[in-house]
């Protein structure tokens, strides 16, 4: 399964309820097509960097759905048709949070291990070699 | 040309002062803090492209990226940082170009 983070903005004219509704069509779509909606965020109107469509602000909705790509492609098709949204992007993210979760995970094994090897790299090696146990403890610090 | 030549001393100059400066020899040389990755010092692992205000620093006047010899990102987190600034372009939360 893949996560994704499907962001639209919805046209700054329409009314609460409609937008509302929007948001409930969408979540629809693609858990009809058997997708899983992990979370819903409404970042509420914000002003667009750039006009579109002649709108200078818009609701923005953030929808993270896990599923296989073929729920995207229904949910990015009934994006396209639908007028009040002005603009969506589909940004899968899993693959980003698991290289995130190796680098966090390197950085922890590395401040525990604070041995020799790992410091060879750092350009601070230069200072004359001092007690080993006091060189460990600054590579913890960094 | 005498651009040209103007410009390679300048670099010249940068590649000293990324090692450690001696000094002395030369007469005119700069001394500069080595600039450091903020994202690192910050231990950020994701940069998130909906964070207008984090990528706002990132883009000067014209709304382009700013490099990293500017900056001093260091590569992984300027690659991270530049994707998300291209996606925040696309969502309307940064500028494509601005004057």
């Amino acid at each position: 399964m893949r996560l994704y983070e499907v962001l639209f903005i919805v046209a700054p004219n329409t009314e609460e309820s409609d937008l509302e509704a929007l948001v409930t069509q969408m979540s629809d779509v693609a858990t009809n097509q058997g997708a899983q909606i992990t979370k819903v965020d409404r970042m509420g109107r914000r002003r667009l960097a750039y006009p579109i469509q002649k709108f200078n602000e818009g609701y923005y909705v953030i929808l993270t759905i896990e599923g296989t790509g073929a729920e995207i492609a229904e949910v990015e098709r009934r994006m396209r048709v639908t007028d009040s949204i002005i603009r969506y992007i589909t940004i899968r993210i899993d693959e980003d949070l698991k290289r995130a979760d190796k680098l966090r995970a390197r950085r922890a094994s590395r401040t525990r291990s604070s041995g020799g090897g790992g410091g060879s790299r750092g350009r601070r090696n230069d200072r004359a070699p001092v007690a080993s146990a006091d060189t460990a403890e600054q590579e913890g610090e960094e | 040309m005498s651009g040209d030549t103007r410009d390679e001393g300048r670099r010249d100059d940068r590649r000293d002062d990324r090692r450690d400066d001696r000094g002395g020899r030369g007469g005119r040389r700069f001394i500069r803090a080595r600039k450091s990755c903020r994202f690192c010092a910050d231990k950020v692992d994701y940069i998130d492209y909906k964070d207008g205000r984090l990528l706002g620093g990132y883009i000067p006047e014209r709304g382009k990226i700013l490099p990293r010899r500017i900056s001093g990102t260091c590569a992984p987190h300027q690659r991270m940082l530049a994707s998300a600034i291209k996606r925040a372009r696309n969502a309307a939360i940064l500028p494509f170009a601005t004057d």
